[in-house]
């Protein structure tokens, strides 16, 4: 009885997991199918002619679908937050975790209650911001702004709390100042929490789709997630191609995630533990 | 006792810190929280030199049933509305049977977990045109596998099942996720205790389970009703707002009216009501959870 309902157990797990995984697979075959298979009535779900021209479409591209340059731009967008993010979110939560000045409390209490402002609100008037700053269409409309998101201080000032004192203590006693204790001690101690929001913010500046679509406007300066919707709109029903944007899209994070795992799941977990 | 003498030095050494971030912060967050406040307060065209006071006559026009953007909007809040009420209650408790499955001690856990989660890693943009081929009512492999024929992107009420349907496909590992942290936070002497009391399985995750995990529910709700209201690449992609504007949400039309047509005064007082009606709803929804306890 106990092994029957054990197995019962056993095979919805493993149906829940097909739900996940088939439409995933569907869509790495189908960007490997012909275009005349891709549309065929009624459809297939494994190629009968295995067929790499979608992707060498893509490598070829367009003026209009330079896909190679998005995938470039994706990177360049996603790599430069990430490092901006550890920088500035690295310090602005040692100084609200570790020195003592006055309104430390309220300033915390500012920047974590942004948390809750959801991020529409901010769209109009930060368009206009990063306008006057000369930044539409460049990009440092994908870099910057979004690296002011509260997040990392509060996350990292949190770790930075858990950290045992004592290290810092007899640091100071030997003379070292705040900057050295940062560098050298701090920082090292840290590296789990700033691995877990690097990757977070890697990721969801990899997948950023709202913000692009209206800050950039010519397709050289495009990223992926935009650049689908384009692809989208000039492919209609080449689907192969379409799919192929999606894989290569998904490609860098997939890896990412398999490699980081630990890291992004148990950042996820931990955001909740605190809420 | 003396200070180490460090703290005694250098005022500036919390500005060294701070500095960067803060630059950052008001930049991109304090100005533009003030600054959107200021242009709802004017008819703001991006592309027009003046751009004169009007007082609060881009709210007054959401309210005034004879404006050109009433009905536009009030269809948009009514498919976030629908979008919202749809998706919470399935990613509030989809999540959690999820997450008590992965709870148990079995084989390939850890691989089930991440499989779960997967979805989540990939971008809206990555699902939506995913989705919006495999629902495709006369070429889509959903319709052929099931043997149905069923407008899944064009018609109502399928329109939304399908978007609902594609944001919990796609977020309901995330919210597992952090269910599962919450429930393995869950002090093992708690069970214990209510089996020594005669407690089955049932009463344990009324009375354990249930409350153990308030705090963790919480969150949870208000993350997903937050991400709901803020619904804007799946009905791009997959419904373009089909049929008619039916499935066009808020953000769709706050964006549109602000940043393609460049009304931005009439589409910053909208983000604000919209911000307004979120606020109620989350209100409302704290207020739940307290009475239950």
């Amino acid at each position: 009885m106990k092994t029957l309902k054990a197995s019962a157990w056993y095979v919805m797990l493993v149906g829940f997991a097909a739900i996940v995984i088939v439409p995933l697979l569907w869509m790495l075959l189908t960007s490997l199918k012909t275009n005349v298979e891709a549309t065929r009535i009624p459809p297939t779900f494994v190629p009968e002619e295995w067929s790499t021209g979608a992707y060498r479409t893509l490598a070829e591209g367009t003026s209009e679908t330079p896909v190679l340059r998005w995938f470039l731009n994706s990177m360049v967008a996603a790599t430069g937050q990430t490092v901006l993010v550890l920088v500035v979110a690295s310090t602005a939560a040692y100084a609200l975790a570790r020195l003592e000045f006055r309104g430390r409390g309220l300033l915390f209490g500012i920047i974590v209650g942004t948390l809750l402002v959801p991020s529409f609100t901010l769209l109009i008037p930060n368009f206009l911001v990063v306008d006057q700053l000369g930044w539409l269409d460049s990009p440092w409309a994908l870099i910057v702004p979004g690296a002011a998101s509260a997040f990392g201080v509060f996350f990292l000032r949190q770790f930075f709390l858990s950290l045992p004192p004592e290290l810092e203590e007899a640091a100071t006693l030997e003379g070292a100042n705040h900057l050295q204790i940062f560098l050298r001690i701090v920082l090292p101690l840290a590296r789990p929490a700033l691995a877990t929001l690097a990757v977070l913010t890697f990721l969801s500046n990899w997948n950023e789709f709202i913000w692009p679509i209206y800050v950039l406007f010519s397709p050289d300066q495009f990223t992926l997630p935009p650049g689908l919707s384009i692809l989208q709109g000039a492919y209609t029903i080449d689907y192969p191609v379409i799919m192929a944007g999606a894989v290569l899209a998904s490609v860098p994070v997939l890896v990412l995630f398999v490699i980081a795992q630990r890291y992004v799941i148990e950042g996820v977990s931990r955001s909740g533990l605190k809420g | 006792m003396t200070a180490p003498p460090v703290r005694r030095r250098g005022r500036l050494t919390p500005l060294f810190f701070l500095s960067p971030y803060l630059l950052l912060f008001c930049l991109f967050v304090a100005v533009p929280a003030v600054y959107g406040l200021y242009i709802s307060l004017h008819e703001w065209d991006y592309l027009l030199p003046g751009k004169p006071f009007v007082g609060l006559d881009n709210y007054a026009a959401l309210f005034d049933p004879d404006s050109p953007v009433h009905d536009n909007f009030w269809t948009s809040m009514k498919a976030t509305g629908v979008f919202t009420l749809g998706s919470v209650p399935p990613l509030v408790v989809l999540p959690l049977g999820v997450a008590m499955i992965l709870n148990r001690r079995f084989p390939g856990r850890t691989f089930f977990r991440a499989v779960f989660f997967l979805p989540f890693v990939l971008g809206v943009a990555v699902i939506g045109v995913m989705w919006r081929i495999l629902l495709d009512p006369n070429l889509g492999f959903v319709n052929h596998l099931f043997g149905l024929d069923i407008p899944w992107t064009t018609d109502l009420p399928w329109a939304w099942v399908s978007l609902i349907g594609i944001t919990v496909w796609w977020t309901l590992g995330f919210n597992a996720v952090i269910y599962l942290a919450g429930l393995q936070d869950i002090p093992r002497e708690l069970y214990d205790a209510a089996s020594v009391d005669g407690a089955g399985a049932w009463q344990r995750f009324v009375h354990v389970t249930l409350p153990g995990l308030r705090p963790v529910a919480v969150f949870v709700t208000t993350v997903t009703i937050l991400a709901s209201a803020n619904m804007f690449g799946q009905a791009l992609l997959v419904t373009q707002g089909a049929p008619g504007i039916e499935t066009r949400t808020a953000i769709m039309y706050i964006a549109q009216e602000g940043l393609v047509d460049y009304r931005m005064g009439s589409a910053a007082a909208m983000s604000y009501v919209l911000t307004l009606a979120l606020i109620v709803v989350s209100v409302i929804n704290f207020r739940i959870f307290r009475s239950r306890s």
